[in-house]
This record gives structure tokens, sequence and C-alpha cells, in this order.
């Protein structure tokens, strides 16, 4: 059988043979500050990871399956009497769920909303644009966004870069870390492990289109039960992003544990990446370039002969001043 | 008489021959020379981080994970011993009447006509802006930095508050280094300057030349040191 380019579920077994990975340096379609990166040989099919938060039952098998295959050591934490564990997302918890007690001012009914955090490998990525470290952070074609460890500095750009809040910086060895979309594992044919341990299927992956076309059926199902507000969280102020949310009031996606509603690069972000550096660039540029031009063609100011005399003389005329 | 005009302590003349006055004493050029390496080696390592190609500066540090460790620790001796170094030259930087006069004429010194500019004190206009450039901008870098210092205060500030932080510190940073640019070029085409910062005198021509009030004022004022 012809292997597929990209999963099309994750539901699949994993393969006994040994695989080639699907993933290579020649599928990159960005590479962090890097400007002249060859264009990719082939176009991967775009994939996406689908949440449907109307279908999670908050069980943390996602969390667990994410610990087990990233082989990460998440600590302890003390219990401060809410679900969200750990309280946030850490450089060994790329996921978490997050709960909300919401009640809704329609109906007075208290909804119980938990949101899978998590990166959202967004087609425009702050992260990747923030990062100073070339091929620190890359963009496969197939849409997911991934770190390089060994290139990272731990400078926190990303962190800064990211308009949902994700990366975070290790205090052990000092480099960034975030969810990879499983990319080892869809490498090889295989989708993300939560996506996999998921027992509701609220967590399904596919192909970019298969999971909008997924979404519209659920979207469908949710506004027949008087979900109007329904809708598809895929934000257009960073071009779309390859972890999507079926949210029932996609009207607010604020109330689902601050899910910006609209994110996009943050201008300030922007500012500091694109108008400072070249500006910058040319005044540091110029200011060196003219005073080597100056230095070499202009006369210098020199002190002269008669300048030295009258410092003498200034000196001599003044003879109480001597000690 | 304003605190500008005051002579600073250790200023002295030394009849010679040669002719020579004192400008800087040790402590001052040791803070110099610190403060200068220091900015030498931010520069360096914060250029690295500023733009890609600029990024293979991160080699003479021992690679990208050692500049950005190393990066704030310039900045805090950079810090510190520009500190000192502006309690030390403060007084006589503070801003006078005459600063306008000049500045106003500075194409005549450019020109190469310095005689029809008016008679100066130990600083002029533009090394007074330079002073105060420099702490204004060492304030703000020093400050925005630590905000976006992760290894040890990721947490004391909100993301945007860091964004916010990390755009004044490169726009500070791009000015300090065109500051930085400026002092030296103008230590070098002032010929004789240079040897204030090592030697810590200047010749009495130099002072005659370029500072004549405060050649004036250390000869009126008895400050001549023993003749060596």
């Amino acid at each position: 059988m012809m292997r597929p380019d990209s999963p099309r579920t994750a539901a699949a077994n994993p393969p006994v043979q040994p695989m080639e990975t699907n993933l290579t340096e020649r599928d990159l379609i960005r590479r962090s500050a890097t400007s002249s990166l060859p264009p990719p040989e082939r176009q991967l099919t775009e994939v996406a990871k689908l949440i449907d938060v109307s279908k999670c039952i908050g069980c943390k098998a996602c969390q667990s399956a994410c610990i087990e295959w990233n082989d990460t050591n998440p600590a302890i934490e003390e219990n401060v009497g809410v679900y969200t564990n750990p309280h946030d997302l850490t450089a060994d918890m790329y996921t978490l769920m997050r709960f909300t007690e919401w009640v809704n001012p329609e109906t007075d009914n208290l909804e119980w909303l938990i949101r899978k955090d998590g990166c959202m490998h967004c087609s425009d990525p702050g992260c990747l644009k923030a990062c100073p470290s070339p091929g620190a952070i890359v963009q496969y074609s197939n849409g997911i966004v991934d770190f390089v460890h060994e290139n990272c500095i731990g400078c926190g750009y990303c962190v800064k870069g990211c308009p949902f809040n994700i990366p975070r910086i290790s205090k052990v060895d000092h480099k960034a870390y975030k969810c990879t979309l499983c990319s080892d594992r869809v490498a090889v044919g295989q989708g993300p492990a939560c996506a996999k341990a998921c027992p509701t299927k609220a967590i399904v992956f596919g192909t970019k289109e298969d999971m909008k076309k997924h979404a519209d059926e659920r979207i469908a199902d949710l506004k027949s039960r008087g979900y109007a507000n329904a809708g598809l969280y895929d934000p257009p102020g960073v071009s779309g992003t390859h972890v999507m949310y079926v949210l029932h009031h996609n009207d607010k996606p604020h109330i689902y544990a601050d899910l910006p509603d609209n994110p996009r690069i943050s201008p300030v972000v922007e500012t500091w990446k694109g108008v400072t550096k070249y500006v910058g660039l040319a005044f540091m540029g110029v200011a060196a370039a003219g005073s080597l031009l100056h230095g070499i063609l202009g006369r210098p100011n020199r002190v002269t002969e008669e300048d030295e005399e009258a410092a003498e003389e200034l000196v001599e005329r003044k003879p109480e001043a001597r000690v | 008489m304003t605190e500008a005009e005051r002579i600073q302590p250790g200023d002295a003349i030394h009849i010679g021959p040669p002719l020579t006055v004192d400008r800087y004493g040790p402590a001052a050029r040791a803070n110099h020379w610190v403060t200068a390496a220091s900015l030498i080696l931010l520069a360096i390592s914060g250029l690295a981080l500023f733009t890609p190609s600029l990024f293979f500066l991160t080699d003479f540090f021992g690679g990208g994970q050692n500049t950005r460790m190393l990066h704030p620790w310039f900045g805090i001796v950079l810090f510190v011993s520009f500190f000192v170094f502006f309690f030390q030259l403060w007084r006589a930087n503070l801003w006078t009447r005459t600063d306008f006069v000049w500045l106003s004429r500075i194409g005549d010194l450019i020109a190469g006509h310095e005689e029809r500019l008016p008679e100066l004190e130990k600083y002029n206009a533009g090394q007074k802006f330079v002073f105060w450039a420099m702490s204004g901008l060492i304030l703000i870098l020093i400050v925005s930095g630590v905000i976006i210092w992760d290894q040890y205060f990721a947490d004391a500030t909100a993301i945007g508050t860091k964004r916010i932080a990390i755009l004044a510190h490169s726009v500070a940073a791009v000015l300090i280094i065109c500051v930085f640019i400026l002092h030296v070029y103008a230590g070098i085409w002032t010929r004789g300057t240079l040897r204030a910062m090592t030697r810590g005198s200047v010749t009495g021509g130099w002072a005659w030349r370029h500072h004549r009030k405060w050649l004036r004022k250390l000869a009126g004022q008895h400050r001549v040191g023993p003749a060596e």
C-alpha cells in the first residue's frame, strides 16, 4: 500500500516494521533566524488536531499520554481546590486541561468549561518570528511548528512572541519546550499521543481539510441542540492554526480560560523584529561608516605649537600660582 | 559659581616641562575602562541576539547559550561601574548657558575654527551630551534588561510588559551604540584626548585649545602640582 505523506488519523495502530522518518530538513517552510531557506521539494498535506471541548470529560488521559510519549516528569504540586493540574503549562507539561466554572448569563446555568491548552501550531508562528537562533524553531510544510533543542539558546524570545502564552523555559537545561504535535509520531504515520488516548474522541487528528469537515458536522449538531454560537476556532489573525477547537460559545473564546478572542502576533513584537532591526542596523552602520570616512578624509583637530606656548605663557604669567 | 564651574578634585597643572594638566585620577580611569570593556562586550553579545546576520558573534562567548547567560552579567558590571563613574562626573556635566552658544557654532568646530567658539570649562556640550545620553540609556537598559532576564525574573512581570521591555531594550541599545561610536570618534578626532584616559593628563596646549576656562581657573586657583 502507498504510504500517505501525512497520517490521516490518530486511531491507526503503529507499524511493526521500522520506518524512515517522513519529516526532514527538506520539508521546512520556515526556519528561525534564517533568511535563505531553500524551498521545500514537496508540499505535505496539512494536518490538524481538532479539540471538541463539548465532548471533553476532563479525564486528563491526553495529559498522561503526553507525559508518557514525551517521557517528561512534571513535578507533583499542591492541590489548591481546582481540577487544573499542574497549575500551568511547564517545561515538562506540554498540554494542560484548563477548567473554568462559568455561569451562562442567558440560562443562569453553571457550565464547566474544559479546554485542553497547548501549542496551536500557528500558520504564522510568533515564536518563530521572535527567535534569534538559527534553526531553533522550524515549521514543516504540514503545518507543525517544532522546537529544535540543540539550537535553542534559552533566551525566552519565543515566550514573548507567542500570542497564546505557550512556550516554557526549562530551569534544568535552559531550553524552550512545548507541544510538538507529536512530530516524531507524525513523521512515521502516527497521530499525536493525546488524540490516540482520548476516550471520547474529543481530540481527533487528520488532514486540516478533514478536520474542518468533521468540525462542521459537530457544529451543526451543537447548533441543533441549542448552542447557537457554536463554531470553529481557527483564528485568522495568525493565518489559522493546526490545533483547532470546536467551541460551543465561539462568540466569546475568552471564557475558556482566557483563550484569546483575536490572537495575532503582538504589534510590539512586530515592531521589535521589523522596523527596529532594519532602522537600527542602518543607524549604527551610518554612524560607524560616517566616523570612518571622516577619519580618513577629514582633518583631525590637532593641538598646535601656538596652543602649547599660549598655555605656558598663561601659567608663567601667574608666578604666584607656583608652589 | 554654578556646580558645573567648580573645579573637580584631582585636577591640577604640572609645570613640567612639558606642561601637563591632570584630568582623570587612577580611580576614574580604571572605572572608565571597566565601563568601556563591558559596553563593548555587551554590544557584541547583544548584537548577536539582535539580528540573525550577526548571530555568529555568539561564537566569541562560547555559543548561544553562554551568550544568553553572560550578557546580563556584563550589564550588571557596566551598571555598577557607570554608577560610580556617574557620581564622579555629574557636577561638571551640568548644562550651562555657554553650552548653547558653543552648540550653535558647532559648524565652526568641525570646519577647524575652534577659536570662534566660547572658552569652556572641563566639558563641552558634546561631551555633556554623551554623558547624559549614556546615563539615561544605561538606566533604560538596566531596567528593561532585568525585566527580560528570564533566568531569574521570568515570573516577576507579565508577558505584555516583557514585550515592551524588549522593544525598549533594543531601541536603547541601538542608540547607545551610536553614542558610543560618537564618543570614540570624538576622542580620536580631537588629537591628544586619549592620553587623558590612559595617562590621566593632557598637554597644556590641549587644555588651552579645548577647555581654556578650565585651564585658566586651575592656573588662577593655585592648582599647580609639584614639577615632575
